[in-house]
């Protein structure tokens, strides 16, 4: 009877033991514990974010036993395709991975698992290596975490550094800096193939990444006393900070930019504005962290260990909210200055980040975790953030400690360090701009403020125009759906410590 | 015999038993005979109800409703004719119609020619012995919404001003169904001579008809790039490779057009091909033995005998034609600005932004403005052609 008993405590612990391992969410330590399981992930038509997605899919089968369906729809109709999808109780989807914006719309309606205590039980995430800006502000809701970081968003400049050199210029400084560097290179052959190449080349297509782009560029005129001004509406009555002064000259500069590149510019989007700058067609780009290790990649690019970036150029003029006028820089006005010129790096569209139907069974929720902890997990991610076609940048302290992985990728030791220290110093930037997360934030942005830019480089409209459309919109848009359940969530969007 | 008959088969039955069955199962009989037609039709008529007419009055409802995603579920909220009022006076009016511009002599000029013309053609219908009270009322409703048409169109696009979503669509149909047709018309007549190779060229002719619109979008993306396109020699050894097409609205617009034209003039082909092959031999005979030349008759004979099967296709075309959108969202996204932007695409960007009701809104104003178009079509012109012959 007592060897029964012993045995039967032998195997109680036992299993106690296995089942703590198991719950770790280590992929690992897992087995076939998924044996059966279906995971439904929906993200955007690649190759980006979709490529390590699906190149990573069958290692974790093979590791869990889940099946990891990816689907992929085009970026413009992801938004609308989750909401109606999990409005309309369909529920076809258990994953995604998706604009962390978005939640704005979808945590409160309780669409999305809330991630806090599985991200925090689970040790092979390593959650406190992801960077705080990503965990607190990408991840986080209203307090609690509902998506797992897979890379890290911040638009920066990106030089030839072969050129800039040898013309004796620096990189630029500011955006006056920016456009008369474009000039001086426009026209001259770049990459020595005997053909006239560019100054500048941007993503300025419709229904694309344009607005981004505009963004980068108002923010410095935009906001100057920190993270917590916000760059897009008044904190007293959600009045839109987009007819003034400030905006006129983001408008200006990128209109002459405009004209200050291939001749098809508004015709492009950041696939082909990649394309000729690692080419060596373009002597500056304003992009993601992507064009730092594609202009590595052997396959495609020529120009290899010729690329610097720099934090996103700034201004000596910014908006002086009382007077609603630019100003000259000072101590009061912008105390983040440097050598009197406002940096406002933008953490544009926070990072592609991964989040799970509430919705779906448990079974597939703990699968679903499993997944996307695995992707971001230091040893899948520290490779994936320097391969160009992922999409991926970095996002955790160790990709930005650990330089092997990017030196294995073909970057030099000084190339990876210039690289890594531009995002840094755009991440450690008190004054650096959230990206708007309210809800229907896509209207605001890939609607209103996109056509109306499209419109504004196309010569359809003037500046003052272009300016009252995009006001009148936003406003139109603030009064449907309330004023002041509008400016409560901005102003909650904006309280994060970082 | 019917009853004997079946008496036999079944064997038990008695006679008598079988009588007062059959009395009582013929006016059953007769019943069923008489619903069998509504019975067989009910399945067409349920599949027209489900998949027609309640998803066009739901969009209707839904065109004058602002619907919203809430917690748990989605939230439709009767706004009356706002969404309406939004695109054709509101905000959105300039997009949907346009920006007109001050009058040039041109613009003066073909305004007055048109509205001569409509004026024109209501004096003869006035004047002809056939006329009645329905035709009259039809015929002037077409002439004031003609005119207005005309004038949207003349006052955006030969001024400084800048067409709208409504207008860049007409012009879209206008062009391409005439350069299709034209086109068409060439091909079909040279591809019944007997020339050697027709047979491949038949073939050829049908290829861009077989792809998918995306793949048609996209071919041109390459083609009208003048940078890093597969015809970049050729806009090399000219020196255009400083100009776009896709950034001039009008060079835009004419790359749309171009996509179009290559993808459905196939289609007009082939049905203008079969018409003329299957004209009857003899009457060209006799014409050409009477001395008539070539040309003669092709507008004596061949011509006035494929106008059936030419109101037919062009009918179809122009239908179709409004509904474009893959080769403008493919091919510019709708730009440079909104230049590109088709009435389809126009419903689609505002869908994209859950903007459900002015989405069904301006897909409304396309049924309406198609419907417009094609009865007065029909009813001024293919009645007329298929009356004639």
């Amino acid at each position: 009877m007592s060897r029964l008993l012993a045995r039967a405590i032998v195997l109680v612990v036992g299993g106690a033991v296995l089942l703590a391992a198991c719950s770790n969410g280590t992929p690992s330590s897992n087995g076939n514990k998924f044996s059966g399981v279906t995971v439904r992930v929906v993200t955007f038509t690649g190759p980006q974010i979709a490529e390590p997605l699906q190149r990573r899919a069958p290692d974790f089968e093979r590791l869990t036993g889940a099946k990891i369906q990816i689907i992929t729809v085009p970026f413009s109709d992801l938004y609308q395709k989750l909401l109606t999808d999990f409005a309309t109780k369909t529920n076809s989807y258990d994953a995604t991975v998706f604009d962390p914006q978005w939640m704005g719309d979808y945590v409160p309606s309780g669409y999305l698992e809330d991630l806090t205590d599985r991200v925090h039980n689970d040790s092979a995430l390593q959650w406190n290596d992801i960077a705080p800006f990503f965990r607190d502000f990408s991840a986080t809701f209203k307090g609690k975490v509902y998506t797992v970081p897979l890379d890290g968003d911040f638009q920066m400049v990106y030089y030839r550094t072969d050129l800039l050199q040898k013309d004796g210029l620096k990189p630029p400084e500011t955006w006056q800096d920016y456009v008369s560097i474009a000039q001086h290179f426009q026209g001259k052959d770049l990459n020595g193939d005997g053909k006239a190449d560019y100054g500048s080349c941007l993503a300025m297509k419709r229904s694309a990444q344009s607005y981004w782009a505009w963004i980068s560029i108002a923010s410095a005129y935009l906001q100057s006393q920190g993270t917590k001004q916000g760059a897009f509406f008044n904190l007293n009555d959600m009045q839109p900070l987009t007819n003034n002064p400030a905006a006129a000259a983001a408008l200006n500069v990128y209109k002459t930019l405009s004209k200050i590149g291939p001749p098809d510019q508004l015709n492009n989007d950041v696939g082909d504005s990649r394309g000729l700058f690692v080419s060596g067609r373009c002597a500056l780009s304003l992009d993601w962290g992507d064009i730092g290790p594609l202009a590595v990649d052997k396959t495609q690019s020529k120009v290899i260990d010729k690329v610097g970036a720099v934090i996103l150029p700034g201004s000596k003029q910014v908006l002086d909210r009382s007077t609603m006028q630019l100003a000259d820089c000072n101590a009061t006005l912008c105390p983040y200055a440097v050598n009197g010129v406002n940096h406002s790096p933008f953490a544009a569209f926070g990072g592609w980040s991964g989040a799970i139907n509430h919705a779906s069974s448990s079974k597939v929720k703990d699968a679903a975790f499993a997944f996307l902890s695995y992707m971001s997990q230091p040893a899948q991610s520290s490779s994936d953030v320097t391969i160009g076609k992922t999409g991926f940048n970095p996002y955790r302290t160790s990709h930005f400690t650990n330089l092997g992985p990017w030196e294995t990728s073909g970057m030099s030791e000084a190339a990876a360090k210039n690289y890594l220290g531009a995002i840094q110093s755009s991440l450690q930037s008190p004054n650096m701009v959230l990206d708007l997360r309210i809800p229907q934030t896509n209207y605001y942005q890939q609607t209103a403020l996109d056509t109306a830019l499209a419109q504004y480089l196309a010569g359809e409209l003037s500046t003052n125009a272009t300016m009252a459309q995009i006001t009148s919109q936003w406003n139109k848009k603030t009064d449907e759906i309330g004023r002041q359940s509008q400016l409560d969530a901005y102003k909650a969007s904006l309280s994060v410590t970082k | 015999m019917e009853e004997e008959d079946l008496s036999k088969v079944s064997g038990y039955v008695s006679t008598r038993g079988f009588r007062l069955a059959a009395s009582t199962w013929r006016p059953l009989g007769a019943r069923l005979d008489r619903v069998a037609g509504a019975v067989f039709i009910l399945p067409a008529v349920v599949v027209i109800l489900g998949f027609s007419i309640f998803p066009l009055l739901a969009s209707l409802y839904v065109s004058v409703s602002r619907l919203s995603f809430n917690e748990g579920g989605v939230d439709l909220k009767f706004v009356g004719l706002d969404n309406y009022a939004k695109l054709i006076v509101g905000i959105d009016r300039v997009h949907l119609l346009g920006l007109a511009g001050p009058a040039t002599p041109l613009s003066i000029a073909v305004l007055l020619a048109g509205y001569g013309l409509l004026a024109f053609a209501l004096y003869r219908y006035v004047r002809s012995g056939d006329r009645t009270a329905v035709g009259m009322f039809g015929r002037v409703f077409v002439a004031v919404v003609a005119g207005g048409l005309l004038w949207l169109l003349v006052t955006t696009i030969m001024t400084s001003g800048r067409p709208g979503t409504l207008v860049v669509t007409m012009v879209y149909v206008g062009v391409d169904v005439t350069v299709q047709y034209l086109l068409a018309l060439g091909l079909a007549l040279l591809a019944v001579q007997h020339l050697p190779g027709r047979r491949f060229f038949r073939v050829v002719f049908l290829l861009p008809m077989m792809i998918t619109p995306v793949g048609v979008a996209y071919l041109f993306r390459m083609l009208t790039d003048t940078d890093k396109g597969p015809l970049y020699p050729l806009w090399a050894h000219f020196g255009l490779t400083d100009v776009s097409w896709v950034t001039n609205p009008w060079g835009a617009r004419l790359a749309v057009m171009i996509g179009d034209v290559w993808q459905w003039t196939p289609f007009i082909f082939i049905v203008l091909l079969a018409a003329i092959e299957t004209l009857p031999h003899e009457l060209v005979e006799a014409a050409v033995v009477d001395g008539a030349n070539r040309l003669q008759v092709f507008w004596r004979i061949t011509f006035p005998l494929i106008l059936p099967a030419t109101s037919t296709v062009v009918l179809i075309r122009l239908i179709e034609g409004f509904k474009i959108i893959d080769l403008p969202n493919v091919l510019t996204n709708g730009g440079p600005g909104t230049a590109t932007e088709s009435l389809t695409l126009h419903a689609y960007t505002i869908w994209r932004a859950l903007d459900i009701g002015g989405s069904a809104a301006v897909a409304y104003i396309l049924l309406i403005l198609v419907t417009f178009i094609g009865v007065s079509y029909v009813n001024l012109f293919r009645r007329r052609v298929t009356a004639m012959t």
